[in-house]
This record gives structure tokens, C-alpha cells and sequence, in this order.
């Protein structure tokens, strides 16, 4: 085995799956705050990845407008769907939230596809190309700012989970909804609040892996495989979905690397099924106790 | 008018249909069902066996979520499985009436696999891991060339008894919705026995439903294979009506299309499974309809967005019923049943 080669495929996996943390970071804010599974994720990050492209190429905003009106318009569509889809549907049973943000993801799909097209669309490079030469490993430019800028991200959510009041709030919500509304916390409030996160997270990863690959309707099936993700971390664990983020990342590269390129999407799937086998609430997640 | 149910026996309390107005109709859509190829236009029988294969499928996925509460995302997976059995057992020449049960049993076998771990896990964490089973069966498909042809697919002959073909939609009618309704009949008496009553106990708490003396084990295993099955069997009459089996047939969205088909009918509910199979099979042929029409009106482009409106329709059904009729078209049925029972006395 080329030693080489393996490290250098190891720091891009490691370096990619920042990405997927943040799709991941997306998918655990929405959990923990609202006992949702969102499956219109990838839905969010391919809408959020459109209007940026309406913004910054169509309107030929600068980049910094653009996001703003990008981020603004995401954190509505976010509002919009928890006050409308989800709040409708507190209470109901897993099944009946699963398939409202399924059917919630068809309806974006399709009314992207309608209003943007099928066809691919190319968004201009944002993140510096120059690649970091260590030693002999060379590390791609793109990969390595998107890992920054996922790190970023991440740490600017944990840290205002742990020291704001809006953070404190909404983790007394997720954890005991009832208690938290009795103790004057605007649980709607928080519960809006999560989604407009999600949707503002989404739609920063959706900007950074269309503008490395391309932009299209299907953007969103990245977050499919996110999902997997999660689940190797616990669905409410966010170092558990960073970390998760990182092995997925690796174990991509390395698939690539030394098996073949059609394995690659599968690899994440095969390993949450072992990992469900042996450890049924991922490596991180907390364990439900059940009374009757 | 029917005011009440009055059993003189046991064995009348015991029927299946137990007035005689019921059996009546029964036997009026038999009849019905019998002559309907000899009567309908051919695009109309395309669609009713079209439709008895998304029954028998729907009914498979509502015996697992809609009574057991194991919510499956990879239906479509186990029926592509049942489509690649049929199109292996043809390859050895084994005879459609062996071919369909062997499609059900391999699906059921591989359901068995999947449904694992839903010994200890649950809910959301459960429809991930069928998620993984999906994804990793339609990785299958398209890898494992030598069987299942890889993304061209495998062409799959025309099922035939004693050297009739039956080939073409009006021939495989005979097929298809004979079995439909034996199959619906299946799974509406399943939920009369032992077995089916623990599913519906095990959903509603599966806890209690242990602590009664129902093994778990047993029985969510048992409703994974039973609705495997079921899929099998829908799958392998899909390679005999289609005759051809590709991976991307058998992907997510014809999953998630049963999952919208159950929840639109309404979940544990056979009627709901038939009115929900119905309506989702006819939702994308009126749209169609709808689209031819607008062109001939004369607006050019809205051949180009049906898959778009198909889509933002299909999920406007699945969170407009989630929200606004919950149990589904089987409850609207229910309720204007009710209204004219005592119509027009009491409205």
C-alpha cells in the first residue's frame, strides 16, 4: 500500500467531510430543537445554492449582497415551513413528519425545477483554488476553505448554544418543551428560530458544494447521504455529527481511492447498518428510556 | 337503510362481509372486474393492471407501517428484488406460478435481514436504516452484473401457462387482478387472526404489547417478511407486465410514492390502501390529461414543466392530507357512509 497516497487521500477525505458536517449540523439542529427528522435538507441547501446563483450571477450582486439577500430569503422559507408544515403537525407520529418533509422536498424540487430548469448551471469559484503544498501532499485549495469555513460555522453555533440566552432557550425547549413554556420561554419562537438555522445552514453548504461541482435540481441528494451521517453520530449529538462528518468524509475519499468510484455512495449506508447493528442510537446519540 | 348489525351465529358474526347487500356488491365488482378487459379501451387496462400491481405493493407496505408502525423507505428495494427473481427464475425456465411465490419468499428472506434491527431501534432511526437497505439493494442492482444485468437491466420473457403466452395488457389482466384481490383478501383477514391483532397491538405500544405476552421478535420480523412479500410479488408481476428490470425503476421515489399512496388512502386501513393506490396512480394520468389540454389551448411550454407540476402536486397531496385529513380518503368514506345510514331522517 502507497503510504503517500493513503495520507494524501485521508487529509482530503478528512478535509471534505467539513461540508458534511455542516449538512450534518443542519439535520441535528432541527432534531434536537424539534424531534424532526428534516428530509427537505438537501432541498433547502439546493434552493439556498439558487437563489445565490439568481443574486450574485443573474442580478450580478456583489457576493457579500448577494448571500445577505440569500441568507434572509432561506431564513424565511425556514420560518414558512416550521409555521405552516410542522407546527400543524406537533404531536402527530413519526411516520406523519417523515413524509411531510419528503412531500415538503418534492414540492421544492419540483418548483426549482420549474422555475430555474433542469439543466446544470455553473456558479463562480467563491473559495480560493491555491492549493496548500505540505511536503509532498498537495491539498486542494477549495476543499481546505470550505473546511474553514464549515469549522466557522460549526463553532459559531456551539458557541452560542452554550453562552447565549437564545442558545439556552432553545435547548431547554428541545429538551422538555412543556417545562420550558411554563418557565417563559416562547417555544414557538424557538421552534422558528431552529429552522431559520437549519435553512440559514443549508443553505451555506448548498453554496459550497454547488460552487465545487455544479448547480442542479439534484444538488440536494448530497444530504440523503448526510443522513447517514447523522445516524453514526445520534441524531442529537452535534460533536457526534462534526466527527461523523469527518469519518464519512474519510471513508469516501478512501473508497475512491482504492476501491472505485461507484462504491462511493454506498459505503455510508453499509456502515450505518453495521453501526445500528451493534450501537442502535449511533456513537454519540442519547439513549431514549422508555416509561409506560 | 341499515340500522344496526344483528348476528344470529357465530358464523355469521365470524364473515368477512357480513350483510347481504355487501356480498351483492362483492359479486357485482367481480363480475365488473371480469368483463372489464373485454369492455375498456386498452389504455384503460394498462392503467387496471398498472394499478392492481400498486395495490398489491401498497397493501404489503400498509401490513408494515400502517398496522405494525415500521416505517419502511425502501419498499420499492424488496420490489425490485421480487422483479430480478422473476427475470433469474425465467433465465432457469421455472414457470410464472412458481416464479411469483419464489419473487415473494427471496424478497420476504432479504426483509427478514433488514428488519433486524428494528428489534432495537425505532421510528426515525429505523426508517434511516431501511433508507441504508434501499440505497444498498439499488447498489446491487447496478453492481452485481452477472445477475441482474447492471444499469441496462435484464429483460424478462413473457410469463406463459401450458404454451398460452400471456403476453400483452389484456392476457396479464388475468393475472394481475385475480391475485390483486386474492392478496387484498389476504391481508383484510389477516388482521382477523392472532397474528394480525399483536401488529396492531405492537404499533400502537410496543411495550404494552410485550408486557401482554406478544414476542416482538416474532412478530415485527414477521410483518417485515410478510410486507416483503407482498412487494415480491407486486415486483415480479411489474417484470412480467413491464419485461424489463432496471435499477433506477426501483429507486427512493417509488418508495416514497407507497408511503404517500398509504398515507393519502390512510394507514392501517385496506379500503385506505385501496383508494390511495388508486388516487396516486391516477393523480400523474390527469395531470397528463390536464397538460394535453392546456396545449391545445395553446400554451406551448406546459408539456415542459409536467414533471415539475408532478411533483410539487405529489407533495402538496402528501402534507396537504398529513395535516388536514390525517387518517386519509378511507375516514372521508367512513364519513359519508355514516351520513347516509340514517339519511334522510337524521342528516
Amino acid at each position: 500500500m502507497d503510504w503517500l497516497l493513503l495520507a494524501e487521500f485521508s487529509l482530503v477525505g478528512l478535509l471534505s467531510g467539513g461540508v458534511l458536517a455542516l449538512i450534518a449540523l443542519g439535520f441535528v439542529l432541527v432534531y434536537k430543537g424539534t424531534r424532526v427528522i428534516n428530509f427537505a435538507m438537501g432541498e433547502f441547501m439546493m434552493v439556498g445554492a439558487y437563489l445565490f446563483w439568481t443574486t450574485h450571477v443573474f442580478l450580478k450582486l456583489p457576493w457579500w449582497a448577494a448571500l445577505a439577500l440569500t441568507l434572509v430569503g432561506i431564513a424565511g422559507l425556514g420560518a414558512v415551513v416550521e409555521r405552516f408544515v410542522l407546527r400543524p403537525l406537533a404531536g402527530q407520529p413519526v411516520i406523519s413528519i417523515v413524509m411531510a418533509t419528503i412531500g415538503l422536498g418534492a414540492v421544492l424540487h419540483g418548483a426549482a425545477e420549474a422555475i430555474w430548469g433542469g439543466a446544470n448551471l455553473a456558479l463562480p469559484e467563491i473559495l480560493p483554488r491555491k492549493p496548500l503544498i505540505l511536503g509532498e501532499v498537495l491539498l486542494p485549495g477549495q476543499v481546505l476553505w470550505s473546511f474553514a469555513l464549515a469549522v466557522a460555522l460549526i463553532a459559531g453555533f456551539t458557541a452560542y448554544f452554550h453562552w447565549s440566552k437564545g442558545g439556552v432557550s432553545m435547548r431547554a425547549a428541545a429538551s422538555d418543551p412543556v417545562t420550558a413554556y411554563a418557565m417563559g420561554i416562547d417555544v414557538r419562537r424557538t421552534q422558528r428560530l431552529t429552522w431559520i438555522f437549519a435553512g440559514v445552514t443549508g443553505a451555506v453548504a448548498g453554496i459550497i458544494v454547488a460552487s465545487m461541482t455544479s448547480l442542479s435540481p439534484t444538488l440536494g441528494t448530497v444530504a440523503l447521504g448526510v443522513l447517514a451521517v447523522i445516524i453514526l453520530g445520534g441524531l442529537d449529538s452535534i460533536a457526534g455529527a462534526i466527527i461523523a462528518g469527518l469519518i464519512v468524509g474519510w471513508l469516501e475519499s478512501i473508497t475512491v481511492a482504492f476501491i472505485g468510484g461507484q462504491a462511493r455512495d454506498v459505503v455510508p449506508y453499509l456502515v450505518v447498518l453495521v453501526i445500528l447493528m451493534v450501537r442502535p442510537y449511533g456513537l454519540f446519540g442519547t439513549r431514549d428510556i422508555e416509561r409506560l | 337503510m341499515r340500522i344496526g348489525d344483528f348476528h344470529a351465529s357465530y358464523r355469521h358474526d365470524e364473515a368477512l362481509f357480513d350483510t347481504r347487500v355487501q356480498r351483492a356488491w362483492l359479486g357485482v365488482l367481480l363480475a365488473a372486474l371480469a368483463a372489464f378487459p373485454f369492455v375498456g379501451g386498452s389504455y384503460f387496462v394498462y392503467l387496471a393492471c398498472l394499478l392492481g400491481i400498486h395495490l398489491i405493493s401498497a397493501a404489503g407496505l400498509n401490513i408494515m407501517t400502517g398496522y405494525t408502525g415500521l416505517i419502511s423507505l425502501g419498499h420499492a428495494a424488496f420490489m425490485g428484488v421480487g422483479c430480478y427473481t422473476v427475470a433469474v427464475a425465467e433465465k432457469a425456465s421455472i414457470p410464472f406460478y412458481l416464479a411469483l411465490p419464489l419473487a415473494g419468499l427471496v424478497s420476504a428472506a432479504i426483509g427478514l435481514v433488514v428488519g433486524i434491527p428494528s428489534l432495537r431501534i425505532k421510528g426515525l432511526y429505523f426508517a434511516v436504516a431501511t433508507l441504508a437497505a434501499q440505497f444498498v439493494l439499488g447498489f446491487v442492482f447496478r453492481e452485481w452484473e452477472s445477475v441482474t444485468g447492471g444499469v441496462r437491466g435484464a429483460n424478462v420473457p413473457a410469463a406463459s401457462l401450458f404454451g398460452f403466452e400471456l403476453a400483452g395488457d389484456q392476457r396479464i389482466y388475468f393475472l394481475i387482478v385475480p391475485l390483486a384481490v386474492v392478496m387484498l383478501l389476504g391481508a383484510r383477514n389477516l388482521f382477523r387472526t392472532r397474528v394480525g391483532r399483536a401488529f396492531i397491538a405492537i404499533r400502537d405500544r410496543d411495550i404494552s404489547a410485550e408486557v401482554l405476552g406478544i414476542s416482538l421478535f416474532h412478530h415485527k420480523l414477521l410483518a417485515f417478511a410478510i410486507g416483503s412479500f407482498y412487494a415480491g410479488v407486486a415486483g415480479g408481476l411489474w417484470g412480467y407486465f413491464f419485461r424489463v428490470a432496471t435499477p433506477e425503476l426501483f429507486g427512493l421515489p417509488l418508495s416514497v410514492f407507497y408511503l404517500a399512496a398509504i398515507i393519502v388512502g390512510g394507514l392501517g386501513s385496506i379500503l385506505g390502501t385501496i383508494l390511495g393506490a388508486t388516487f396516486m396512480t391516477m393523480v400523474p394520468e390527469v395531470l397528463r390529461a390536464l397538460v394535453a389540454w392546456a396545449e391545445a389551448l395553446g400554451v406551448q411550454e406546459a408539456g415542459v414543466f409536467l414533471a415539475s407540476i408532478r411533483q410539487v402536486v405529489f407533495g402538496l397531496l402528501i402534507v396537504g392530507f398529513l395535516i388536514f385529513e390525517p387518517h386519509g380518503l378511507a375516514e372521508i368514506w367512513r364519513r359519508v357512509r355514516r351520513f347516509f345510514h340514517l339519511w334522510p331522517f337524521r342528516t
